[in-house]
């Protein structure tokens, strides 16, 4: 580029700038107040909707001034509904839990009265001496926001609130390299990809860049398939801009006129969000034709998924975009080489490209310096299962699992003790405690049998069977596999089979042998990575389960009482008190009978083991036990009917 | 006099064909026609798919294995009300497939089906983003976190009494 049109592009930007920040003013002036609710999906599963209207309802009513500013999702997922109150004179206070309530009370105590209401408070977004802080916090000062730096803090439907905050003065940055300068960046700066296998960026972006052909193609890859994780939902939902920043960035880099976001039809709001941002980002000239002034034009579209796991595949993927079964196909060539309509198609996970960002902002070198040397940056988990502080955790590559669960998640809920943690979706595997030191990074994480793969966590307390998990994962493999090799399609069926046998107490000696020689034939038979993983966690359950596994062969017994053919119920007549009904009103199949002395008892036949009954006995009591055979259960008649 | 099912049926077919013609004809708009069809008119119907098949110049069996490769795509119409059981890897840890039970055993109907009164339909959905209130459940659009088999109960009761009372009213402003 030369020197001319640098000058212009900047002179632009500035103008764009100076924009954002005017508008910017306006909310966050001197003297106004701001409330920032959290209205990601997870933010309106638990009621932010009904917050948002209850507010604007008691600030009509009280007559007060402020803004109320829909923002995206901060990660503290166990914490929604999540608002922000930015009011002046205090520093801006975070508030958890808020309910239609809370909202209300907040407005007549604190915005009009000026009482912070502390017991509602998780703590404040800024150092002062009035509130403690929330980056005391090991769940935030131990994180390190590299992608989500802004997620739950700007309105994702306002691109100028991004720009206001930094956004997109890295792509005016990059426009002003040459395409060679920009791949070397990325090369020093060590990026991998965040789908999954930790390929490198910039070696994929310089296949792309060096071929021939004019037409190229950049996909932005956010299917998502895990069943529980939810990360790249999540950024798109909570900040759009900075994935379609990094997208041009890419497209400039490799000479790419067309780019797509493919996005799971299952995600309404993230699609919804995602084109928003794209029509703004036209609107104002960072994307469409001339960007910023210069000749580089990039056209982004959506495409939404439809739903199959084996979609995420990069080359079923492709597929599925040309109007196909989505079906792997076999590489080379690499869809780097011949993709999407047979042109050069760079492929990234939407956390890859949502790190250009701030590589650029920052450049390589300060990038280097989070994470580790192999794994250089932050890693995104989603965590969930049996943990206190649930959510999306963002951290650099390199902390430990042990630091993960424990220091900065809070460990296990309801004093119960840790017992594995799942790893990297259908693909990964289960560790137990022995392994939380592991560190998270790629290899590591291959090294102890899991991986990297989607970055869903899933925390698991005494309490659950890890062979159910096993068959949790193995049941959505082989539901999931396209049927294209015959060792993925009938060997994840065959594994699910013994698996089912197994934990309903039909178990054969020979049966773990088998399952480690098959999973083994499924690894080898297989063409992508579906089937190349899919026996992972069984493979790893294992390994380090086997005397579970054992237990539910020979003893017919599940330790951890969660397999419901071998377990049951029962209820301790010394301890039921007469008269309580609680158990028999909860029963759903009035499988709960009465007794002589009005005790309680359990018609085994038509128990389906459901739970309610112990949920619902007064903890006074606690009559309801659970064991393990179910042959343990003392066996009550029921009362003929008089 | 025509019966009103048909008269439907015949503004949902015109409909098609005018959605059709918004798309390009080449094979890469199969999936986004089926899905714009799918939104508008809740399922993708027999005749629907042989339409799709005769615009893009595709054979019908192809269409159809192409639509039912994908987890979107339903061939039958939904429920009054759909309920979507999640049973992603947090929701299934904390006893998902419990409440989908539940709510199969209610309704008398299993995963995947719609009650024959066309009230009621019940699908598996994996992880909708609220792990942290998992067991989750979704009617309709609303999402109901924690969820107990009572909790099932009391939902479908809601509805119930709801219809009843529409019903009730409806009588009462024909009668006035
Ligand atoms: C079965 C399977 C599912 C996958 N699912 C995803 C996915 O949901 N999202 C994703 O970004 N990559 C997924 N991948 C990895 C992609 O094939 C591809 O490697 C990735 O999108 C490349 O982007 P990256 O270099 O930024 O990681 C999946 C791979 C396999 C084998
Ligand atoms: S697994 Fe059900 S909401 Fe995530």
């Amino acid at each position: 580029m030369n020197q001319n049109s640098k000058v212009k592009l900047n002179e632009i930007f500035t103008s764009i700038k100076a924009e954002a920040e005017t508008r910017l003013k306006d909310i966050s002036g001197d003297n106004s107040q701001n409330i920032f609710i959290g209205m990601a999906t997870c933010g309106r599963a638990s009621g932010a909707v009904e917050v948002k209207a209850t507010f604007e309802e008691a600030l009509i009513e009280r007559k007060i001034n402020a803004h109320i500013i829909p923002v995206g999702c901060l990660g503290h997922c166990y914490g929604e509904p999540l608002v922000i109150i930015d009011k002046p004179g205090f520093p801006p206070i975070l508030y958890q839990n808020v309910t239609p309530g809370k909202a209300r009370l907040l407005v007549k105590a604190y915005l009009e009265e000026g009482d912070p209401v502390f017991e509602h408070v998780l703590g404040a977004m800024e150092e002062n001496d009035m509130i403690p802080a929330v980056m005391e916090f090991p769940r935030f000062n131990q994180e390190k926001r590299v992608v989500m730096a802004n997620c739950g803090l700007i309105n994702p439907e306002d691109i100028y609130q991004y720009i206001a905050k930094g956004g997109y003065s890295a792509l005016v940055k990059a426009l002003a390299l040459e395409p060679e300068k920009i791949i070397n960046e990325i090369q020093e700066s060590g990026l991998r990809g965040r789908g999954g296998a930790g390929f490198l960026t910039g070696m994929k972006w310089q296949v792309v860049q060096d071929s021939e052909e004019k037409d190229k193609i950049v996909i932005c890859n956010a299917d998502e398939g895990d069943p529980g994780a939810y990360m790249d939902r999540t950024i798109l939902e909570s900040n759009p801009h900075q994935v379609i920043e990094g997208m041009a960035i890419t497209a400039y880099a490799v000479g790419a006129n067309r780019a797509i976001v493919y996005v799971r039809a299952e995600y309404p709001l993230a699609v919804e969000m995602i084109k928003k941002a794209i029509g703004q980002a036209k609107e104002i000239k960072l994307s469409g034709e001339g960007i910023l002034g210069t000749n580089f034009n990039l056209d982004i579209a959506v495409f939404q998924g439809s739903g199959a796991f084996v979609c995420g595949e990069e080359t079923a993927l492709i597929q599925s975009i040309q109007g196909k079964r989505g079906m792997p196909q076999l590489r080379p060539p690499y869809p780097a080489q011949r993709g999407l309509w047979g042109k050069p198609t760079v492929i990234n996970n939407v956390k890859t490209l949502a790190s250009l960002p701030p590589i650029f902002e920052n450049g390589a070198k300060w990038f280097r310096g989070i994470g580790t040397d192999k794994s250089p940056g932050t890693a995104i988990f989603s965590v969930v299962g049996n943990i206190v502080h649930a959510g999306l955790v963002e951290i650099p590559m390199g902390v430990t699992l042990r630091a993960l669960i424990f220091d900065i998640c809070g460990g296990i809920p309801n004093g119960k003790k840790f017992k594995a943690v799942q790893i990297g979706g259908p693909s990964g595997g289960c560790l137990p405690d022995d392994f939380l030191d592991t560190p998270i990074d790629f290899d590591s994480l291959n090294q102890a049998g899991a991986m990297m793969g989607s970055g869903g966590m899933v925390v698991m307390d005494e309490d659950a069977c890890m062979i159910d998990v096993a068959r949790y994962f193995l049941d959505f493999t082989q539901k999931e596999s396209c049927g294209k090799c015959t060792f993925c399609r009938i060997g994840t069926k065959h594994l699910l089979d013994i698996l089912d046998r197994i934990t309903k107490g039909e178990g054969r000696e020979g049966d773990i042998e088998l399952l480690e020689d098959l999973s083994m034939d499924i690894k080898n038979g297989s063409l992508c990575g579906l089937g190349k993983t899919a026996p992972n966690p069984v493979l790893t359950t294992v390994k380090y389960f086997r005397d579970e596994y054992e237990a539910h062969i020979r003893e017919k017994r599940c330790p951890a009482m969660m397999c419901r053919t071998l377990t049951a119920y029962f209820i301790d007549l010394d301890k039921c008190a007469r008269g309580c009904d609680a158990c028999v009103g909860s029963c759903p199949t009035e499988a709960i009978f009465t007794t002589k002395n009005r005790k309680k008892g359990i018609d085994q036949t038509l128990c389906v083991k459901c739970g309610e009954c112990m949920v619902s006995c007064p903890p006074e009591y606690d009559a309801v036990r659970k064991v393990s055979p179910p042959e343990l259960a003392p066996k009550i008649e029921r009362p003929k009917e008089e | 006099m025509q019966h009103t099912a048909e008269i439907e049926e015949e503004a949902t077919l015109t409909d098609i064909a005018s959605i059709l013609t918004t798309f390009e004809k080449g094979r890469g708009s199969l999936i986004p026609i089926l899905q714009m069809i799918q939104e508008k008119h809740k399922y993708l119907s027999a005749l629907a798919l042989q339409m799709v098949a005769k615009h893009l110049k595709m054979s019908a069996c192809e269409v159809y294995g192409v639509a039912t490769f994908y987890n979107q795509f339903r061939f039958y119409p939904p429920g009054k009300h759909q309920i979507k059981v999640c049973l992603g890897t947090a929701c299934h840890v904390r006893g998902g497939d419990i409440i989908l039970e539940n709510f199969e055993r209610k309704l008398e109907i299993n995963v995947g089906e719609t009650t024959p009164d066309r009230e009621f339909s019940i699908d598996r959905v994996a992880c909708v983003g609220c792990c942290a209130l998992a067991p989750v459940s979704i009617i309709d659009d609303t999402v109901y976190g924690h969820m107990a088999p009572s909790k099932v109960e009391g939902l479908i009761l809601g509805f119930e009494i709801e219809k009843e009372r529409e019903k009730r009213e409806k009588k009462k402003s024909e009668s006035e």
